[in-house]
């Protein structure tokens, strides 16, 4: 939908609720012929005082701002994309015509300029959280995350992997943004204040792990063999160079060799016991199995298969135990 | 060097207000070191060892303890001198912040949260401490260790990034936990801001803090980590991020999710028959 829709179209626009969806149905055919208009008309609006630079580029290249990718403006004019949101946006028609950089059609109405900027803001942010659901909008942040714009997880043991931005809401108010680590399945705090600002449902709870499903090259499996030890996991693949043949025998998994690394406590040298009441009580959490099999162990109850609800049972004991001994002769003092 | 022209800024003042080591601490990017008392740098069987790691080690440590002679005039000797002494410093700070003094001297600087908080969203900025991953110097720089969720992170700020490792160690956090187990950060609740407010002697202030919690809610003993508290099954209280997916869980980190927690309690199991046998 053009921008001219959007003045020609004021009555519809103006009651919060989505009557303006009957208009929507007019508009949506002729798009290919306003697209060519609206080329025409960017000529026009480029004299305006920031001059080239559209709103939302220059709302992307705000300190801050950094993790948000440019929104097409076919993807905002197409109101089925925008369903429901007018409700949560104040000063919507305002807001839609500062996003689109079209000229506003009564200045008047507008209180102050900053409440129409703060619903500009959300409103960006809201179809922001959309877009990037959508297959241009996850090619886009593929970019930026190749590009390591969003930064790297701070885990020593996550070796620097890219990390991607995540909301821990969909609506908007709750939380800020926060950053989602593909290889330890978990978020944290973005290293710069600057973000603080940032909403998280801007981002959303569901784009960080569309992404990875979307693109499983950059999400790393859920099994580790340390590398000297690998047997079982290089035997799927031929040759023993490890890197370029690593496959997941789940396809639809992580196709990335994960770094799996897991501290250990050490007191001159000698580990720290679990019999300790200090002693390492959070290795699961970053625990990966060896071979991938071994996640079979567990039914989906979260119990042992096979142990009978007993956890000694000599088998898996015995694996388990293998599997917590063996992290540590390999890493030395790390 | 840059010492020398600080000196000279402070004019007349008196040298020993401002000493080699209090200028070391003050100085940007060495927020993480704690002040070596100057007794256990004067005795010698504490720097057992250190002669053969520091160049120049007679001039550094008297340059350390302020006796060094300003007749040194050669700029550069000077300078190198400089890293020597924050060498000798460092390796000496290491040995240092795991004797008892050491330890609480870090652990009101751990109660300040002098060392940054914790980046992982559920450990709700826990305070951190530093540790190295080596004890031999050049090697790795130093990183902080979180005590509730057991994990490694590096500093935020690159001055910090560069520190030496070797000048904590790697026994440091694990030492202060055990000598002080009612420092241990309990796995879930906000960090315990109590303690940081309780004086330096540790008992009276922790102990009140935890029966007036005790009194609120009886199940916050438990939680909170005390002298007389098991923490075997301390982790059932951690609470963990969940990948979904229009809020549906992706099969692939829950399968792995799922696993982590049979082998989380397997060693619950495992501790809580040691528990029940005495042995622990």
């Amino acid at each position: 939908m053009p921008r001219q829709q959007l003045q020609q179209q004021p009555p519809q626009q103006e009651p919060l609720k989505g009557e303006a969806h009957g208009g929507d149905a007019n508009v949506v055919p002729d798009g290919d012929e306003a697209m060519e208009e609206e080329v025409d008309q960017e000529g026009y609006a480029s004299s305006t005082p920031t001059s080239s630079l559209t709103w939302i580029s220059w709302f992307c290249s705000l300190p801050g701002h950094e993790y948000f990718c440019e929104v097409t403006e076919d993807f905002i004019e197409d109101e089925f994309n925008l369903t429901g949101l007018n409700s949560m946006v104040p000063f919507w028609k305002e807001a839609m015509e500062m996003v689109l950089d079209v000229e506003p059609e009564d200045s008047l109405k507008i209180p102050d300029v900053s409440i129409v900027e703060a619903s500009a803001e959300l409103m960006y942010g809201l179809i922001h959280q959309r877009y990037i659901l959508t297959r241009f909008g996850l090619n886009a942040m593929a970019e930026k995350y190749e590009a390591g714009q969003f930064g790297t997880c701070p885990r020593v043991y996550c070796l620097a992997c890219h990390v991607v931005p995540c909301g821990r809401s969909d609506m908007p108010g709750l939380d800020t943004v926060k950053l989602y680590c593909p290889n330890c399945n978990d978020i944290f705090t973005p290293p710069s204040s600057k973000f603080q600002g940032v909403d998280g449902a801007f981002f959303g709870t569901t784009f960080a792990h569309l992404f990875f499903q979307t693109f499983p090259q950059f999400a790393p499996a859920p099994y580790y063999s340390p590398s000297g030890l690998s047997t079982s996991a290089v035997s799927r693949s031929p040759g023993n160079s490890t890197q370029p043949a690593f496959v997941n025998p789940n396809p639809h998994g992580g196709q990335k060799p994960a770094a799996g690394k897991v501290y250990t406590p050490k007191i001159y040298g000698f580990r720290v016991s679990e019999r300790a009441k200090s002693g390492p009580r959070m290795r699961w959490l970053r625990l990966r199995p060896e071979i991938p099999g071994e996640l079979d162990q567990v039914d989906w109850r979260g119990r042992w298969i096979g142990s009978d609800d007993d956890e000694y049972e000599e088998d898996d004991d015995e694996d388990g135990e293998h599997h917590m001994e063996d992290f540590d002769p390999v890493g030395h003092n790390r | 060097m840059r010492r020398a022209v600080d000196e000279l800024s402070t004019g007349s003042d008196s040298d020993y207000s401002n000493s080699w080591i209090s200028w070391f601490l003050s100085s940007k990017g060495n927020e993480y070191f704690c002040e070596v008392e100057e007794d256990y740098i004067l005795d010698r069987f504490n720097l057992t060892g250190l002669n053969t790691e520091v160049q120049n080690y007679t001039q550094a440590l008297d340059l350390i303890t302020d006796n060094l002679d300003d007749e040194i005039q050669d700029n550069e000797f000077r300078g190198s001198l400089d890293v020597q002494a924050r060498l000798l410093y460092g390796l000496i700070h290491a040995r240092w912040i795991i004797t008892s003094r050491g330890l609480a001297k870090m652990l009101e600087k751990y109660k300040k949260a002098d060392f940054g908080r914790c980046p992982r969203v559920l450990c709700q900025s826990q305070p951190l401490l530093p540790v190295g991953l080596s004890d031999i110097p050049y090697e790795k720089s130093v990183k902080l260790y979180c005590g509730r969720c057991e994990d490694i992170y590096s500093p935020k700020s690159s001055r910090h990034g560069s520190i030496d490792g070797a000048y904590f160690g790697t026994s440091f956090p694990h030492m202060l936990f055990l000598v002080y187990p009612a420092m241990i950060p309990p796995k879930s609740g906000p960090p315990d801001l109590t303690l940081s407010l309780s004086g330096s002697v540790r008992g009276d202030g922790g102990d009140g803090a935890r029966r007036r919690r005790a009194r609120e809610d009886p199940e916050s003993v438990a939680e909170g980590v005390g002298d007389s508290v098991s923490t075997v099954s301390a982790a059932l209280k951690a609470e963990r991020y969940r990948p979904k997916i229009f809020g549906f869980q992706v099969h692939e980190i829950a399968k792995l999710q799922r696993w982590q927690e049979a082998v989380r309690d397997r060693q619950i199991g495992r501790l809580e028959e040691l528990e029940e046998r005495g042995v622990i």
